[in-house]
């Protein structure tokens, strides 16, 4: 008997909804033995990570952490979907993440100290501003030149990188900072604090913009001409292009609204939870909403759901990193699996696995 | 700044071992993409070989073993990739994307006891006679072995290429896989025999940097090399002799900015670290012009019934 894949004429709308819990189940079982492995206890290990934070003994104070995790990856992972789906390939999402922070941080430290009502929304505009600027570099290329989005945006992260850096040794540096790298507390500076909204809810403007996001992105990809265009280009691009779609206008409008929604949530972060501008304020979520992107199906509800679940990983691991001495680098290789694991069931979504005898094979 | 303390003849020697990393890379990367596959987990294959290669080579106290094991690492990550692409048929960017995310995380964890360690010293050949030419015998014989071994393999690939019916099937795989397919080459088979050469030259790379280059192990420290290799493949048009020349222009780059660094030029560091993802931007905006050479079925996915 040999396994044979048959393509089905509609992707299943059964594995659609299926293949990401399938993913994530299988990737539970391999990292218990991976962490086994390690010589932990998998199931100790695999409940910390995934039961700890929501319902276990301290709950209550990882509870806000999940939106305060959640939400940068949300808002990443939504602005990353619509290009996704178009075939336009952002991934430099942790350099528009990066100049985000730069540009809201720099308009907070460039008025401090005044107190103003109007200094945070403009945070909010400079740091979106910054990360469409950022994005926009690879779309530019790309329709001016045919440039690779791909390679372009990734090496705009090194470069963001780099500019982090100097920025946090130069410029932002703290002027009463005794001469250590890093900004200013922006947790210290009223009108720029990206506070709690609710008092020990975890929930900030990031939270609120993300959850903006999602609505915004579900009504433009099931209700507006411009989503079909996108799911057009997607599925179809000779199609679209007769039907007078322009994939340069595409290009820039995916890269640019991701680039500025990556570049709100560096801004968040930067005003509330982080605080300062450091040189390792980024800490991998551009790269994780990635699998935040696909896990969630590009749909934005379903990212929403993929969001808080990464985030879980992330609060999970830090416990489990202080109660098991589990080490950073297998929670980041557990997220890593889940992509892989996710792309392999995707292939029962598109296709009927189906056993026919060897000699019906050959022929 | 004294730009006087810039040796030409070290210059040169050290741009020859800068480059050898993306070399490798990038050679194993054109025989995957010239047989239609769109590998993007260079950057994962790469720190993998590099940690697999280093912890051998520590252990072992044999660089030898430590590249054999940093290929066979490299291959091993890759036949996922193969695996996810050729038989699961998944998307080849969001699979190459996931290879990498998964290589940092690998590498990662398997080089948590290696922080901070000296590797064994990987042997310089010296080349009696060759080696004593004035300014030509420091620059070009006297490396260790990888180094003309990377040379070596870019030339066999393009003879490869060019001259062999192993090679030709290879193109014709990469051109059009359904022609490929009627003609009753094995499209799934070569595909994965690319793939599984791109993971051990990625492999032997990292573990270039690892071993010799650096030489030490730290997270993440390929830190977008893989990304430049890929870079390279598209600067050199799929042309295996103009991966050798880019190589050199981007070991140079490097090379001469971290020569600046020491030299104390009045820039700050952070900006003269930037000059090679730059430089790879600039060096793509222009090559960007003629897509004519890429393979054409690069990056589809080839499933027999269609």
């Amino acid at each position: 008997m040999k396994i044979k894949l048959e393509k089905r004429p509609q992707p299943s709308r059964r594995w659609l909804y299926l293949s990401p819990i399938l993913a994530v189940i299988v990737t539970m079982l391999a990292g218990g033995a991976l962490f086994a492995a390690l010589g932990k206890n998998p199931v100790e290990a695999i409940a910390t990570i995934f039961w700890e934070p929501v319902f276990g003994e301290f709950a209550f104070y990882y509870r806000p952490q999940l939106l305060v995790k959640g939400a940068p990856l949300i808002l990443i992972a939504i602005g990353l979907s619509l290009g996704f789906r178009a075939g336009v390939w952002n991934i430099g999402a942790e350099g528009q993440y990066i100049i985000g922070a730069l540009t809201g941080a720099g308009v907070a430290l460039a008025l401090y100290p005044m107190e103003a009502w109007f200094i945070f929304p403009l945070m909010i505009v400079a740091g979106a501003a910054g990360g469409l600027a950022w994005g926009m570099i690879p779309a530019l290329l790309k329709v001016r030149f045919g440039t690779n989005e791909i390679l372009v945006s990734l090496m705009l992260v090194y470069v963001a990188e780099q500019l982090l850096a100097a920025m946090a040794l130069g410029p932002m540096r703290n002027p009463e900072g005794m001469g250590f790298p890093g900004s200013r507390n922006l947790q210290e500076y009223p009108s720029a604090h990206n506070a709690e909204l609710i008092a020990g809810s975890g929930m900030h403007w990031g939270v609120v913009a993300a959850l903006i996001a999602v609505i915004f992105a579900y009504v433009l990809l099931g209700r507006h001409i411009l989503g079909y265009h996108i799911r057009l280009t997607g599925q179809a691009p000779r199609a679209a292009r007769f039907a007078g779609v322009s994939p340069k206008a595409l290009t820039l409008f995916c890269l640019g609204t991701s680039g500025a929604l990556a570049g709100m949530a560096g801004m968040f972060e930067v005003a509330g939870p982080t605080g300062q501008v450091s040189i390792d304020f980024n800490v991998g979520y551009g790269f994780t909403a990635i699998i935040v992107a696909f896990l969630g199906r590009l749909h934005p509800f379903g990212i929403l759901l993929a969001g808080l679940l990464m985030a879980l990983t992330y609060i999970g691991g830090e416990i489990a990193q202080s109660n098991l001495g589990l080490p950073a680098a297998a929670i980041q290789m557990f997220q890593g699996m889940l992509l892989f694991f996710l792309l392999a069931v995707d292939v029962l979504t598109n296709y009927r696995l189906r056993l026919v005898p060897r000699s019906e094979a050959a022929a | 700044m004294d730009l006087s303390s810039i040796n030409p003849v070290l210059l040169l020697a050290s741009l020859i071992v800068a480059s050898t990393p993306i070399l490798l890379a990038a050679i194993g990367e054109l025989v995957v993409e010239r047989a239609g596959v769109l590998n993007l987990g260079v950057e994962g294959m790469m720190i993998t070989g590099a940690i697999c290669g280093f912890a051998i080579a520590v252990n072992t106290g044999s660089p030898a073993a430590g590249f054999a094991a940093a290929a066979v690492g490299g291959a091993g990550l890759s036949l996922l990739f193969a695996a996810l692409t050729q038989l699961a048929l998944a998307n080849q960017v969001a699979s190459g994307l996931a290879l990498t995310l998964f290589g940092l995380g690998l590498s990662a964890l398997l080089g948590q006891g290696y922080v901070g360690i000296k590797p064994p010293p990987t042997p310089k050949l010296d080349i009696p006679l060759l080696g004593d030419i004035p300014f030509l015998g420091p620059v070009l014989f006297s490396h260790d072995l990888m180094v003309y071994l990377a040379l070596a393999l870019v030339a066999a690939v393009w003879a490869m290429l060019k001259y062999t019916r192993a090679g030709l099937i290879l193109r014709a795989v990469g051109e059009n896989h359904d022609a490929a397919h009627a003609l009753g080459y094995k499209v799934v088979r070569v595909r994965i025999m690319a793939i599984a050469f791109g993971g051990a030259c990625a492999g032997l790379g990292g573990a270039y940097l690892s071993l010799v280059r650096v030489p030490q192990w730290t997270e993440g420290m390929t830190a977008g090399a893989g990304w430049i290799a890929l870079a390279l493949v598209v600067f050199a048009s799929w042309k295996a002799g103009r991966v050798l020349l880019g190589a050199w222009l981007f070991g140079g780059v490097n090379v001469l900015q971290l020569n600046l660094q020491a030299a104390g030029i009045a820039i700050p560091v952070e900006y003269l670290s930037m000059s090679p993802y730059l430089i790879t931007i600039l060096v793509l905006v222009i090559m960007s012009a003629d897509k004519s050479r890429a393979p054409a079925s690069l990056g589809r996915v080839f499933h027999a019934s269609q």
